[in-house]
């Protein structure tokens, strides 16, 4: 999990282009003023290209917070 | 030099960028979520070396936006304004028409919106040069290779939208095309579905941001910025093996084998040639050698009449380019180098880093698919006078040769026996007349940049008085080199709007001939004060101090602001009869 959520620090940085971003399980789209639906869709893209995984459509609307995605991750990955 | 980059690449690459001082305003509107496209378009353009300001139309609201002639869009004030919309969402509205008959003239509901479209931005005065998207070829597949039978079928109706966008370009000024189709057919996952239904987003943000490349080349084509002369290195680049080595019988050319790759690569550089791009060669030959297989091999496509400088030596490549450079009178952003040596392509690079020097493949099958596919030369104008370039630029290495025989500037310029033609603005030099103010960068007082349908405007306008100028000398016809506008300001006094002039005839006096005529033609009208302006950009230091020299007194508080009082003016000695 905290290998994890440090990678997607440095992605959420510099795709939200906020050097500030440290993420854990709890942080949701509330807690980033920059990730907004608009750098979500940007997230999503670049979460996928790094770990060469695609999300199902489903999976993206369940999000409700970081610990949710990296689950999905490691879900895709195993 | 590369292919188009990703979204991310992009975003990443233009924080590199300082910003441009050249401002630029356009304005996106789509039937669809935009964002990511504006987003890199404002990238790609700050590469390009512009600053730009993007307006982006409410989401799908096109038509609105364009008919309140309140709407920000015209508060705005775009200068280029770009229209794109998604196929997805025009199939929707198609499939909720009923009638197989209102289905078979969808194609001209599209073309009359369009026109619409045009017509109200004009009627409102917006002049902005307009770039709609084609439509993506997307077939529904309901009647799969019917279709060009059913004309009620939805792809047969996309190819006649695309084919009416086409003849509405033909025939109106500043409308252009820009194709999605040829950007979208190389790559396999250029939407991300999962998005298109969660998010609205028609096409993935890489996507996106290849579109944006392509728009932004083609806003610097538009706004003056491209490449004008290809340099070709010799030995496996121009023809298949070493000249020097193997001989001319030897050399790979022609219809056999791998020589037919190359032959293609010289059929493509002849046909850019007949479009108005110099040809020049740049190779480490022995220069007769070199010569031989354009004068003396049947299957050679280009002929030694093609080249407008060729240079055939032993010296580095990056000097030789820079000679080049120098005979032709042009940036060295405006040159495109090809050769099959990563050495060299890499000196070239590393001291001429504006040159494009693009990557070459190693198999020479693949030399032309892989050039044509990197769009080198977009252009967002031609003339007829294009094809003629060749000669004018090797008349000029003659002149070139004159000057070093002549030994002061007076004796060298009446030995040029020079004769000018100025007149106003002609009805038939309209296409050509925009084309210098396209792209004329370096002589050009105010770099202000018109469309034929300007310059039409200007030659009825009963507030311009509006100068061409023509030459030609001993060695051949220039063709008309220089413009001059002027608008009137009140009843005795013009102002300098434009002033510029083609560089192949700089040190030729033609300004001080032109003053001469013009100064005379305001005279006769009673005219007794010219106001000019210099507007200094990157490129035109080279008038910076032409006002100076044409007797003007400069503002003393505002440096760039000149002033002729005509009864002043004493007339200009020159050369020119």
């Amino acid at each position: 999990m905290n290998e994890y959520l440090n990678d997607l620090s440095n992605l959420f940085r510099e795709v939200l282009e906020n050097d500030d971003i440290t993420l854990n399980p709890e942080t949701t789209a509330n807690d980033i003023e920059e990730w907004d639906s608009i750098n979500h869709i940007y997230l999503v893209v670049e979460i996928e290209k790094t770990y060469q995984i695609k999300f199902k459509s489903s999976q993206i609307l369940e999000w409700k917070n970081v610990g949710d995605i990296v689950s999905a991750i490691i879900e895709k990955k195993s | 030099m590369e292919s188009s980059l990703s979204f991310r690449e992009l975003n990443k690459k233009a924080k590199t960028y300082k910003t441009p001082e050249t401002t630029i305003r356009i304005a996106v509107l789509g039937n669809h979520t935009t964002t990511f496209f504006s987003k890199s378009l404002a990238n790609s353009l700050k590469i390009a070396n512009f600053d730009p300001e993007i307006f982006e139309s409410d989401y799908d609201q096109i038509d609105i936006t364009i008919i309140d002639n309140e709407s920000k869009l015209y508060k705005f004030n775009p200068e280029i304004i770009i229209l794109f919309e998604s196929t997805l969402k025009i199939k929707d509205n198609f499939y909720s028409l009923s009638e197989n008959s209102s289905r078979s003239n969808f194609n001209l509901d599209v073309q009359n919106s369009v026109q619409n479209r045009i017509s109200i931005l004009r009627a409102n005065g917006c002049q902005a040069k307009i770039i709609n998207f084609s439509y993506e070829l997307i077939d529904d597949n309901l009647y799969g290779n019917l279709f060009s039978k059913a004309s009620h079928s939805f792809y047969n109706q996309l190819w006649k939208i695309n084919n009416n966008l086409i003849d509405i370009s033909q025939n109106t000024d500043d409308f252009f095309i820009f194709d999605v189709n040829k950007y979208l057919k190389d790559s396999n996952d250029y939407r991300d579905w999962p998005s298109y239904i969660n998010s609205d987003l028609h096409y993935s943000i890489d996507t996106f941001a290849k579109f944006s490349q392509g728009v932004a080349t083609f806003i610097k084509a538009i706004k003056g910025s491209f490449n004008k002369c290809l340099i070709l290195d010799l030995d496996n680049t121009t023809w298949g093996g070493i000249i020097g080595d193997d001989g001319i019988e030897n050399i790979q050319i022609g219809s056999l084998g791998i020589g037919k790759a190359f032959t293609k690569l010289q059929k493509w550089a002849k046909e850019l040639k007949n479009r108005g791009i110099i040809l020049a060669i740049c190779s480490k030959n022995t220069e007769n050698i070199a010569k031989d297989p354009f004068i003396n091999h049947e299957e050679m496509v280009l002929r030694l009449d093609d080249i407008s400088v060729f240079v055939a030596n032993w010296k580095n490549k990056a000097d030789n380019i820079r000679y080049i450079k120098d005979v032709l009178n042009i940036g060295l952003d405006s040159m495109v180098f090809i050769d099959d040596n990563p050495a060299e392509r890499d000196i070239v690079r590393q001291v001429l880093p504006e040159v494009k020097v693009p990557e070459l493949p190693e198999d020479p099958a693949l030399y032309l698919p892989f050039l044509s596919s990197l769009n080198l030369f977009e252009t967002a104008s031609y003339s007829e006078n294009d094809k003629d370039r060749t000669s004018q630029y090797q008349q000029e290495a003659e002149r070139k040769k004159l000057v070093n025989t002549v030994t002061n500037m007076d004796d060298y310029l009446k030995s040029l026996e020079m004769v000018g033609e100025i007149t106003d603005f002609q009805i038939d030099d309209i296409p050509r007349l925009a084309q210098l103010t396209q792209r004329s960068n370096q002589f050009n007082l105010r770099t202000k940049r018109y469309g034929e349908n300007d310059i039409s405007n200007m030659v009825e306008s009963k507030n311009h008085i509006t100068f061409s100028v023509k030459l030609k000398d001993k060695f051949g016809d220039y063709g008309l080199i220089s413009l001059i506008i002027l608008e009137r300001k009140n009843e005795n006094t013009f102002f300098i709007d434009t002033w510029l002039m083609s560089c192949r005839v700089l040190k030729r006096q033609v300004e001080y001939y032109a003053m001469n005529k013009l100064v005379d033609e305001l005279k006769k009208i009673n005219c007794e004060f010219i106001l000019g302006e210099y507007l200094e950009t990157p490129k035109n230091n080279l008038v910076a101090d032409l006002l100076d020299k044409l007797s003007f007194d400069k503002d003393i508080k505002n440096n760039n602001q000149y002033k002729l009082n005509l009864e002043n003016f004493k007339t200009f000695k020159n050369y020119i009869s």
